[in-house]
């Protein structure tokens, strides 16, 4: 075990290593550091003392050593545009985002297992083949579109009128088919309970959670039918697996077999995609929080994108880089815990 | 000659794919639909009403107006029109066309850089297999999604709008192609493994040909059922990520949409009540990826090769 966890955790660190030589080689890569300090009208041979004194003539190797240095010590820089260190400019932001992700968990651990589970018992049945259309119909569909979508509908409203007004169905029928909207569908209201720190929340509020319902659920959407279909891939191949055959002809219960002795190995191949899944959701809050006008980091991110905020691009890789690699570390040592069979050594096969 | 491609073709009337293909309505419909809007795209000069990217023929006038069959509509424009005033059913044609050149490039891109990649570190093993699976397998971790954000950002921070702007489908190409290698190689990896210890590549080696012609002219071959199911799931990945990419402002111009842009380019507008702007080219790119996405279903099962899985 001490093997396994000393192998994972350098492997971790190597990989923050080049994180932070790719992130540095943006910093430096990316404009002249003088030219945004200073203006035209000094000369040369000020520029140059300038440039000595901030170490820019050093070598490559030795302005890196001074960059990862002062990242260890947390500090990345000041942001052009808040005027406050990139960090700070990231802790205020990064709660909002968290809600978001917490928020679309629940929804899809909520329901993915039960649907997952009953589409792997009973494949045949219409129900199940309608669950496993839709999921193939919500892969296709980019999580910006859902978001603009669920806009239209529950925040701005629908009026149909396709229908005959004059007749008693075609009024129901509008009326059924019309939404009213109302939902907020802009940032996170104003109703949010300090928590701590640079946390503060909006799931203590009715306000601050009617505006986390359309984000999330438009988070949720799209990871929702990817793990739909794993958990009940999974479980169909539990369920052929020899010792639940055996628990068959002991005679258990079906609901025994099922959800206490199959859906306990169907959630370990899970938890790895689930965990690796943390990187892909990171990307698609980019998008949900770019709909939403979400005050989160990578509505921050992009608007550094814009704005060319260089130090801000630069730390938010450090830091998403760093989370990437913390739960992926998680998921493998947790991995290796739960399931003995795997080689705490060797290589994955 | 004739007669050589009239027997390929009887031979493939006899085959199991296209005995598969003929009892599989979902996979007949798809691959109509499919192909119609291929051809749409491709002939779009000649089927558009109006060409998008000549400001001569744009009436700032026009902006903004409903498709057929709402209250203020011009039947000159089938599907309304968009806040520049274009005519949403020529933009969508051109924006479709564009959506498919980039995924289709991304894909040859990928597909190249993957199945090169894939093949030395399924032949060779030992030291050049494990690097490059553990750069594979720190990209993959850290979603392609999210690495082609990041270099889209990089690029246009370091290139500048305009300029980015003419380039941007090249740039494109690059960033998913580069983003997304690492799911073909693992393909051609692990179908290279277990094609590596049959016996027809122990005959080559013992006939002394070169390991690059055993790889290329021997293994690929054999690899390519696998390459080619991941591949079509892959070009609909790209036009998401290209949609994606073009909706965070980090692609195709406006002057010159894709379907991403497009959609973004409409949602500036959703809150005035104008939802054709966005929602059509919305669904035309559902429907596009959805068949693309079936179409990959029904050749993973009746190809049924082993893909790796995850």
């Amino acid at each position: 075990m001490l093997a396994f966890l000393v192998q994972r955790i350098s492997q971790a660190v190597l990989v923050m290593f080049v994180i932070s030589v790719i992130a540095f080689a943006i910093q430096d890569g990316l404009g002249d550091p003088l030219q945004e300090m200073v203006g035209m009208s000094v000369s040369m041979e000020e520029r140059e003392a300038l440039r000595e004194e901030l170490g820019l003539n050093d070598s490559m190797v030795v302005q890196y050593l001074r960059f990862a240095g002062k990242a260890i010590q947390g500090d990345l820089g000041n942001s052009y545009f808040y005027g406050k260190p990139t960090l700070t400019v990231i802790a205020e932001h990064l709660p909002a985002t968290l809600e978001l992700v917490i928020g679309a968990s629940l929804i899809i651990m909520l329901l993915s297992v039960p649907i997952g589970v009953y589409a792997a018992i009973r494949p045949q049945a219409w129900l199940a083949k309608f669950f496993m259309g839709v999921s193939t119909v919500g892969i296709s569909i980019p999580v910006f579109l859902t978001a603009i979508v669920l806009i239209q509908i529950y925040s701005i409203g629908i009026t149909v009128e396709w229908f005959p007004a004059d007749t008693g169905w075609g009024q129901w029928l509008n009326g059924a088919l019309s939404t009213d909207g109302g939902m907020p569908s802009y940032g996170r209201g104003d109703d949010l309970t300090h928590l701590f720190g640079t946390w503060n929340s909006g799931f203590f509020s009715e306000l601050g959670l009617m505006h986390l319902v359309l984000p999330c659920v438009s988070l949720a959407s799209i990871m929702l039918p990817l793990f739909i279909r794993l958990i009940r891939a999974e479980m169909m191949e539990v369920l052929q697996s020899d010792y639940i055959r055996y628990a068959r002809a002991k005679g258990l219960s079906s609901a025994r077999i099922n959800f206490l002795h199959a859906l306990k190995n169907t959630m370990l191949p899970v938890i790895t995609v689930g965990g690796v899944q943390v990187g892909v959701m990171v990307a698609y809050t980019i998008l949900t929080e770019t709909v939403f006008q979400w005050p989160g980091v990578g509505l921050m991110f992009l608007e550094a994108i814009t704005r060319s905020d260089i130090p801000l691009i630069v730390a938010y890789l450090m830091v998403v880089g760093l989370i990437f690699v913390i739960t992926n570390t998680l998921v493998d040592l947790v991995y290796g815990l739960v399931n003995p069979t795997v080689k705490l050594t060797g290589k994955k096969a | 000659m004739t007669t050589a491609t009239l027997s390929r073709w009887n031979r493939f009337r006899e085959s199991f794919l296209w005995y598969s293909f003929k009892r599989d309505k979902v996979a007949i419909a798809s691959f109509i639909v499919l192909l119609l809007m291929v051809f749409a795209a491709v002939f779009a000069p000649l089927f558009a009403p109006t060409n998008p990217y000549d400001l001569a023929q744009i009436d700032i006038m026009n902006s903004e107006l409903p498709p057929v069959g709402m209250s203020g509509a011009d039947p000159a424009f089938p599907l309304g029109t968009d806040a520049q005033g274009r005519d949403m059913l020529s933009t969508i044609l051109y924006g479709t066309r564009v959506s498919l050149l980039i995924g289709f490039g991304a894909v040859v891109l990928q597909a190249a850089l993957g199945i090169l990649f894939g093949l030395l570190a399924g032949y060779m093993g030992g030291k050049v297999d494990s690097i490059l699976m553990r750069i594979a397998d720190v990209q993959l971790s850290f979603s392609t999604l999210m690495v082609a954000i990041i270099v889209g950002a990089v690029f246009k921070a370091s290139f500048g709008n305009l300029m980015f702007g003419e380039i941007a489908i090249y740039m494109l190409i690059f960033i998913i192609g580069v983003a997304e290698w690492p799911q073909i190689a693992r393909t051609v990896r692990a179908s290279v493994l277990a094609e590596k210890k049959k016996e027809y590549v122990d005959a080559a080696k013992v006939m002394g040909f070169r390991t690059n012609r055993i790889m290329f002219r021997h293994i690929l071959p054999n690899t390519l059922s696998p390459i080619f199911v991941i591949a079509t799931v892959q070009i609909a990945n790209a036009i998401i990520s290209e949609a994606a990419l073009s909706f965070l402002g980090l692609g195709m111009p406006e002057t010159q949409p894709s379907l991403g842009s497009l959609i973004k380019s409409g949602f500036d507008y959703i809150q005035s009540g104008s939802w054709w702007i966005t929602l059509i080219p919305g669904l035309v790119l559902v429907v596009l990826v959805l068949v693309i996405n079936l179409l990959g279903d029904w050749l993973r099962d009746v190809m049924n090769p082993r893909l790796y899985k995850g």
